[in-house]
């Protein structure tokens, strides 16, 4: 079992916790928005639009990191199958902006082009209501949440535990990707939902709306952060922290952990809703790839690079892996698995506490 | 219309002369043959489908070889007006007795235009269905294929007379189709028993389609008792659809469970004992892919005389191979993590990119065609429709021999009862003097050497690629956490019987929604029975 780690909660209550995250947010909601809209393009410090996209997925990747650290890190258990969680809430989304399309498809028709190529004449029921964003965005938030609570709940009761639970749960994404990649599902199958114009009725190409789009990401991912950092530093995430070392002990001490486990699986899982509905409007698309076994695992890797327990280690850890991707798939794709299973055997052999746990490290020393 | 009343005479007349021909005395018949044969020695096509037709209604079976010759080209006439067939390189033969003898003069050949020819086929129909031998009638009765219209007549004639059972059924089957668009009910009711009784699927859509009923609400077909004679036979080919299905499906169910069971054996084996989840298992048998892969180039460039058996060279190296990169995993990685599964679980999954990429890296990211073996392509018919593949048939026994090893090996070894002492309580094996560290790495090592063997066998079933492990650790594990961990006969059962409902399931519900079904079937089977599967109890329950 973790130890208690090193920097992170503590730390977060100073002043100077305080102060860090303010500059985080300054940085990343200020600096550089006012970079990519403030500078003319011809600024050699100018952001161009597709790094405000990119800035924009590594937010919604942060908001999933913190949904995984509050079950993994703070609960312990390893959830493998939060990309369906993820895509769920991506697919509300994306059916939203599947019907603001309207008419302006391919075969100009008020139901979706993938629906018209089906040769469907009318809604299946599932779709309806989903033309209103309040709607698309309860459901993106709701359904992740239901389908996590019914699954937690008969697991838990279970006492379905380690690595049980975590293949049990990649059975889960690996049935839904499989489920989701078939055309009579009715979500557009192989392709997914793609070809979006507009959210809202603003234009999703016009440059101001993706930076306006990275802002809701970055109020969201403080949100979150914080949201997260009240849960566990209160009485129930100290139960939580107490399950993962020793369930038994907590069990016989008199508290209930299946409904404890239950409260932060289910969040973990709206956490990831949320996130997942405003990824897809900043990247165009969602399909039932974001399902691969393999995404969630990754998810996971997120966290133990930046060091599991720490919630700014998540954080940290989705920016600095999802960063290395971007950065090896342009310029060396070949290099870029050996990268990463480098990085999931190098975190678990020498890292066990991650990027946060060696700056505290160093930090001591000094 | 003109000629049908024409065909129904000639077959009025085929009836009366048959009942005339069984009168005469043997050589009186035959110089009755060769009367009425005589006809066919002649360039002129009219006096040649005169002569047929006169045969025809003789009904003597003799004169099916001349006959035959004439569709086939081989008839000859020589000066006398002598008929002879002649066959390849052989003597020319008599066409009525068969005996060799020599021509007088010049052969010539018969006229043979579409008028003798559209004499000739019914005239050999019904000729050859008057045999006296029951077999012949019954093959002439199955060869008929779908009968031309001129022909319908008479095999109704024929049929109406035939004594024999199953030649009745072939007749009738080769009737159906002009049968069951006959306006007489009982000339329907006759098609649909006939049907009944082959239970001959190609029939299955027209019978389905009496059945229905049209757009004005009435049935496609008028008459009950015609309906209930199409349920009949409807239900009979449904029965005998099953049964084809059945078998198919068992079959491919077994080989699948094999394939399953292979996959998981060295994953129960590694998990049981060390708790460890090897997200890297599925690779382990891409690598043993590859190395029957390499084995069988190795072959192709030195050994090509002995090409066929480059698979006995290949299942002891995949082994190896796999067990050695097993072993080196344990060595590096998992030997550091011991009770810490989730970090495992990660680690391997790291391995496994790993390994992916450098195959990728040496062989391309394309698949590569590992072929059969001469021996292990083709395979047995054992039903229409059913063909076991020679290849599958061999999985499945290699999958036997393969849990017959490492069960020996767990039972019958000084290492497997090392292997299970460990299992059963590591500080305790430990205090009696096993190296706890050196079974763990040899196990490993067999657990990864066993994923070898299945990728060769999934080798000789499909393409290989880097991503081929990738596909089943998935199912693996549904094996290894449905069968019980540890347990090698909680693996064999849970992978047949994986592989059995997937099988059943492909057909009812497609393949993707049937995969489906059985992983939810499993989550919700996993919580409603967890402590039965793991089988932990006590103290061991509390470690995971």
């Amino acid at each position: 079992m973790i130890a208690e780690p090193a920097v992170g909660l503590k730390a977060l209550h100073t002043k100077r916790g305080w102060a860090g995250v303010a500059a985080a947010v300054v940085l990343m909601a200020v600096i550089v928005p006012a970079l990519s809209v403030a500078l003319p393009a011809s600024s050699p410090l100018h952001l161009p639009d597709y790094l405000i996209v990119l800035l924009g997925k590594f937010l919604c990747y942060g908001i999933v990191a913190l949904a995984i650290d509050l079950i993994w890190g703070f609960t312990g258990i390893l959830s493998l199958g939060h990309g369906v969680f993820f895509a769920l809430g991506g697919y509300a989304m994306g059916m939203y902006l599947m019907l603001s399309i309207g008419a302006q498809g391919v075969y100009k028709s008020a139901l979706p082009d993938f629906m018209v190529f089906l040769d469907w004449h009318e809604l299946p029921w599932f779709w309806r209501g989903f033309n209103n964003l309040s709607i698309a965005l309860t459901a993106a938030l709701v359904v992740p949440g239901v389908l996590a609570f019914a699954f937690g709940y008969f697991a838990f009761r279970s006492r379905i535990r380690g690595v049980y639970f975590s293949i049990i749960t990649q059975a889960l994404t690996y049935a839904l990707m499989l489920l989701f990649f078939r055309n009579e599902t009715g979500f557009g199958g192989n392709n997914g939902l793609t070809d979006f114009k507009s959210l809202y009725g603003y234009d999703l190409h016009n440059p101001s709306v993706k930076v306006a789009l990275y802002l809701i990401s970055a109020a969201a991912l403080l949100f979150t952060y914080l949201l997260c950092r009240y849960i566990v530093t209160s009485k129930a995430g100290r139960v939580l922290r107490a399950i993962r070392d020793a369930e038994s002990r907590a069990m016989f001490v008199g508290f209930n952990p299946t409904n404890y486990k239950l409260f932060a699986w289910t969040l973990s899982a709206v956490l990831c809703g949320l996130a997942g509905a405003l990824y897809v409007p900043q990247v165009g698309i969602i399909n039932p790839g974001e399902m691969q076994p393999a995404n969630s695992i990754e998810m996971g890797i997120w966290v133990a690079v930046g060091g599991r327990a720490t919630l700014f280690g998540a954080i940290l850890g989705a920016f600095l892996v999802n960063g290395m991707r971007s950065f090896f798939t342009a310029a060396m794709p070949n290099a870029w698995l050996y990268v990463l299973g480098g990085l999931f055997i190098a975190v678990t052999l020498f890292f066990p506490d991650g990027v946060a746990g060696a700056l505290g490290r160093l930090k001591r020393k000094s | 219309m003109e000629i049908m009343t024409r065909f129904l005479k000639f077959a009025v007349s085929v009836v009366t002369l048959c009942a005339a021909a069984l009168s005469f005395m043997g050589s009186a018949r035959a110089d009755q043959l060769s009367e009425d044969l005589a006809g066919l020695a002649s360039t002129d096509a009219s006096s040649v489908s005169a002569a047929i037709i006169k045969a025809a209604n003789a009904g003597d079976a003799r004169a099916l070889p001349a006959l035959h010759a004439l569709e086939d080209g081989k008839l000859r006439f020589d000066e006398a007006k002598h008929l002879w067939i002649e066959s390849e390189g052989g003597p020319l033969k008599d066409a009525l007795t068969g005996a060799p003898a020599n021509a007088q003069g010049k052969l010539e050949a018969p006229a043979s235009d579409n008028q003798v020819r559209r004499a000739l086929s019914p005239a050999l129909a019904s000729l050859s269905l008057s045999s006296p031998s029951v077999s012949q009638r019954l093959a002439a009765a199955k060869s008929l294929g779908r009968p031309s219209d001129e022909i319908v007549p008479i095999l109704r004639k024929i049929r109406a007379k035939e004594p024999d059972a199953d030649v009745k059924i072939a007749l009738g089957l080769a009737l159906a189709p002009a049968d069951m668009a006959s306006d007489k009910p009982e000339d329907r009711i006759r098609a649909l028993e006939a049907i009944r009784a082959a239970s001959d699927a190609t029939f299955k859509s027209d019978v389905e389609h009496l059945l229905t009923k049209g757009d004005d609400g009435k049935w496609v077909e008028p008459d009950a008792p015609v309906r209930a004679a199409a349920t009949a036979a409807l239900s009979a080919i449904e029965t005998r659809q099953f049964l084809i299905n059945s078998v198919g499906n068992t079959f491919y169910g077994l080989s699948l469970g094999s394939v399953l069971i292979l996959c998981a054996l060295g994953l129960a084996i590694t998990f049981g004992l060390m708790r460890v989840i090897n997200m890297a298992h599925g690779e382990m048998m891409m690598i043993g892919a590859y190395t029957s892969f390499v084995v069988q180039n190795f072959f192709i460039a030195h050994l090509t005389s002995h090409l066929d058996w480059y698979i006995a060279v290949a299942v002891p190296m995949a082994f190896m191979v796999s067990g050695a990169v097993g072993v080196l995993m344990e060595r590096t990685v998992i030997r550091h993590l011991y009770g810490r599964p989730l970090e495992t679980l990660l680690a391997t999954w790291g391995i496994s990119l790993l390994l992916i990429q450098t195959v990728r890296l040496i062989f391309g990211a394309q698949n590569v065609t590992v072929a059969n073996p001469s021996w292990l392509s083709g395979g047995v018919e054992i039903l229409p429709e059913v063909v076991l593949t020679y290849s599958r048939l061999a999985v499945i026994a290699f999958s036997v021999v393969v849990m017959l090893f490492v069960w020996l090996l767990m039972q019958k070894t000084r290492l497997g009862l090392e292997v299970r002492a460990v299992t059963q309580n590591r500080e305790m094996a430990s205090a009696m003097g096993i190296s706890t560290r050196r079974v763990d790495m040899w196990t490993f090592g067999i657990g990864s050497g066993v994923a070898g063997l299945g990728g060769v066998a999934l080798s000789q079933l499909g393409n290989v690629g880097p991503e081929l492990g990738q596909g089943y650790i998935v199912d693996s594990f549904m094996v290894v956490v449905l069968g019980g961990v540890g347990k090698l006969a909680g693996t064999i059962l849970g992978g047949l019987g994986l592989g059995l409902v997937n099988k059943y399931l492909e057909p009812v519900a497609g393949a993707v929604l049937g995969k489906i079904f059985i992983l939810g079937f499993i989550i919700v089977f996993i919580q409603r029975r967890p402590q039965g599967i793991f089988a932990l109890k006590g103290r061991a329950a509390e470690g995971m």
